[in-house]
């Protein structure tokens, strides 16, 4: 079987398949030991218990997915060495320090503190508590700034040289890690991760108040949620094209697989809304476009000359429909979290915060929509940096392991079956523990007796439960 | 300025790497290479809690192995990893089933047996394929050029089996002794009897294993036994007889702690003796630690972070192992 498949395409699958399923924990867990270190804060500050039941509560759900993000991200540090041992062998000198020091700041801070904010509350009491919550919290930020380094240095490589066996070498470090593209892909994915956070609390929020508008937690994260939404979806956008600026300036081929930009534009070119783009007939089908737009947004002169794929050989074009939709996903997403802030802020001005079951519907349907933007924006990213893993410098094909297509196709196969077994049961578990309501006396990850944690309040005149609502 | 030979550290620094993950993540698999033998729900949950809250971090350990030895060895890593590709795809498959059981298994009744099975099953398959893995690498790998030019299954032989065996033995005797560490009553006295039976069997293991290593490559053979190496060598043998009398004194008497930390000698002893065939090669017979190492910027630049931030990791490590130190009860459990 599969001997006549391509293993290259096998392994590229292999890859987009593996890490698409992992990117979505630590989307979430980014976002989320952040949200749980403000909640600690909160409660440590103002003593009010609804905090600590929200922490808890969110505690089980981060431990769940914190586990699935951490196997899947281990698979992810071998998938290099295994199915990519060219690449391995001529980037392992640039980027592998890179993700070395990745593990060594973030992979241990975050999982040396995590037994201690799972389960260690009442052994270690509520300050050196909150250390370990922000510890961890800390950890994913830190582990996305190595990570996201590696990956822009792959987008715009800078700082290297290459040496007498073909590898990569760097040749000043600060370039490496602080290439082009890195500040901008760093800002987006914090807050994207960020905004899935704050999408899953508001819609698990607002799923309880459609039940019961006057439940305290609830009403407390749909709040914090919808704020969240409000300030950091306009930002998200303004980083968002400033990320897309600085794309055009050191990768403009991937912008014009993103636009659609098969011709080249001498006095404006225009921004295609929709359209089927035909790569094999290097043009948009049913393209409906705005004209002078795209220059606009990309160039801010409606008339600047654009050049498009014509100016580029074919065998360096990225795959133009994938590149093309996914864009325009990430993008509907991002408008629609948009709509969702100023939304909500129009309710709380009007005081219909708590009772628009309209919002509220809204809020629980774009819960996903986080995750549907991440993946969009990461397609794009990624399918628009090919034909290439080190853009410009070393091609796809000439990076994969010397292995025969069976071989990978069965690993691809496994992976597939365990991949859906087990993640699809982990998604079944988070979903129950988030339809169940935060309740006065919410336990964490731990089952203790409930005297005891309902017993440790950080300040002395605690407000009770009931003064929230 | 004495001149200093950046890949002999690293080399260094990778073994210790493994060797913590050995020792961590080792005893962690072999409870779950033992959790069949527990059938009884209440013992399952002393044993998943005696390591819920530092599993993650010992597996880290893994991945700075893995990470490591890309940034410091890129060669090694590029031929080894499509060389052992099916045991390691195993031992990652093995480690998502085991890994997401911690939290599984308590978010679900119905299930929960299933996640019990994935668990024992994961822990056994990881465990299996690390053996097997070490073993193919001992036995060598087909190279040319700067890649791996042997087929996807190169690494199946008896004498990887026979090394993939005796890890899980190795592993369980670990988890045995970790559960005398960390329990008490009934499940005490059969992590006692469990460790009998164990060791003799890792005894036979570490036997077989030396037996065999010499006639893989007179390479190895000239290491153990020729003079004056054999002035290096030989102290191993012996100083695994003594451990091995003091471990069977140590179950004799019931001690609480040292079945734990001499079955680590043992383990030590075993790997200082891997070291000691495989130096200086980091793939056996054809790439050594100079040809594969990553240039001397790429090490310095990480020999920094290695510096400052491993004791730091080691220091905030023992805090949550001492935060979560002596015996689990099932009343108090975590979760």
């Amino acid at each position: 079987m599969f001997e006549g498949w391509d293993a290259v395409v096998l392994a590229r699958a292999q890859f987009a398949f593996t890490m698409s399923f992992h990117i979505i924990f630590p989307a979430f867990s980014i976002g989320l030991a952040s949200y749980l270190a403000v909640l600690e804060a909160l409660w440590l500050w103002t003593g009010r218990e609804v905090f600590i039941n929200l922490f808890n509560y969110w505690l089980k759900i981060f431990a769940v997915a914190f586990g699935m993000g951490v196997v899947s991200g281990i698979v992810m540090s071998y998938q290099f060495g295994t199915n990519w041992s060219a690449f391995s062998d001529k980037t392992g000198p640039v980027i592998g320090p890179l993700m070395a020091y990745e593990v060594l700041t973030a992979f241990f801070l975050e999982a040396g503190f995590l037994g201690v904010m799972l389960f260690g509350l009442k052994r270690v009491g509520p300050r050196l508590h909150f250390l370990a919550t922000l510890m961890v919290a800390i950890g994913t930020l830190i582990s996305a700034f190595w990570i996201l380094s590696a990956n822009s240095w792959m987008q715009t490589p800078t700082g290297h040289a290459v040496n007498a066996d073909g590898q990569f070498i760097a040749a000043d470090w600060l370039k490496v890690i602080f290439n082009p593209s890195f500040p901008y892909r760093l800002v987006h994915m914090v807050l994207a991760a960020y905004l899935t956070t704050a999408l899953v609390v508001g819609a698990v929020g607002a799923w309880h108040l459609l039940r019961d508008r006057h439940l305290a937690g609830p009403r407390v994260m749909f709040s914090m949620a919808m704020w969240m939404a409000t300030l950091v979806a306009p930002i998200q956008i303004l980083a968002g094209d400033q990320h897309g600026l600085n794309t055009l300036e050191h990768q403009p081929v991937k912008i014009m697989a993103m636009e659609g930009h098969f011709q080249s534009h001498k006095d404006g070119a225009p921004l295609i809304l929709f359209g089927l783009p035909n790569q094999t007939a290097a043009r948009v089908d049913y393209a409906i476009e705005v004209p002078k737009l795209g220059s606009l947004i990309l160039k801010h002169s409606p008339d600047a000359p654009m050049a498009g794929l014509d100016t580029v050989p074919r065998e360096n074009w990225p795959p133009v429909p994938i590149t093309f939709w996914s864009f325009r996903i990430m993008v509907g997403m991002g408008l629609l979290m948009l709509a969702l802030g100023l939304f909500s802020l129009l309710m709380r001005v009007q005081g219909k915060f708590y009772d628009s079951r309209l919002l509220h519907i809204f809020a629980l349907l774009m819960g996903p929509a986080g995750f549907i933007a991440v993946l969009a924006g990461w397609i794009t990213t990624e399918t628009g940096r090919q034909p290439f893993t080190v853009y410009g410098l070393l091609r796809t094909a000439e990076s994969a392991s010397p292995l025969a297509a069976p071989a990978v196709a069965s690993s691809l196969i496994a992976f597939i079956i365990v991949y859906f077994a087990v993640f699809t049961a982990g998604v079944i578990y988070l979903l129950r523990l988030m339809a169940a309501p935060p309740h006065p006396g919410e336990q964490g990850p731990s089952h203790e007796v409930p005297t005891r944690t309902a017993g440790i309040t950080p300040a002395a005149g605690a407000v009770p439960e009931g003064a929230v609502r | 300025m004495i001149p200093i030979d950046l890949p002999i550290i690293w080399a260094f620094i990778i073994a210790f790497a493994v060797f913590v993950y050995v020792v961590m993540d080792g005893f962690d698999l072999g409870l779950g290479i033992l959790f069949p033998l527990f059938p009884e729900k209440h013992d399952r949950d002393v044993i998943m809690n005696s390591v819920a809250p530092v599993w993650d971090g010992n597996e880290t350990w893994l991945v700075l192995g893995g990470g490591g030895l890309m940034a410091a060895f890129p060669l090694a890593y590029a031929v080894l990893m499509p060389a052992l590709y099916t045991p390691i795809i195993a031992m990652l498959l093995g480690l998502v089933f085991r890994g997401v059981a911690f939290e599984f298994r308590w978010r679900t009744t119905a299930a929960r047996n299933r996640w019990d099975v994935a668990f024992a099953g994961g822990s056994i398959l990881a465990t299996l394929a690390q053996g097997i893995a070490l073993g193919a690498i001992l036995q060598g790998i087909h190279v040319e050029g700067r890649q791996y030019a042997g087929g996807w299954w190169d690494w199946l032989t008896p004498f990887s089996i026979l090394t993939g065996v005796s890890l899980v033995i190795g592993y369980a005797l670990l988890g045995a002794t970790w559960l005398i560490m960390k329990t008490e009553g009934a499940l005490r006295d059969r992590a006692y009897h469990l460790s009998w039976v164990l060791l003799l069997a890792m005894l036979a293991a570490i036997g077989a294993v030396s037996i065999a290593t010499p006639f893989l490559h007179v390479q190895y053979t000239q290491r153990w036994f020729t003079w004056p190496n054999i002035l290096l060598t030989a102290p191993v043998p012996v100083a695994v007889a003594a451990i091995t009398v003091l471990l069977l004194r140590s179950l004799a008497n019931k001690y609480d702690y040292q079945p734990f930390f001499l079955t680590l000698a043992l383990f030590m002893l075993s790997y200082a003796g891997l070291g000691i065939s495989m130096f200086p090669y980091i793939v056996p017979q054809s790439i050594t630690i100079w040809q594969a190492a990553a240039p001397a910027n790429s090490q310095i630049f990480m020999l920094f972070g290695v510096a400052v931030l491993i004791p730091l990791i080691l220091g905030y490590t023992a805090w949550a192992y001492w935060v979560f130190r002596g015996k689990v009860r099932p009343e108090s459990g975590y979760h």
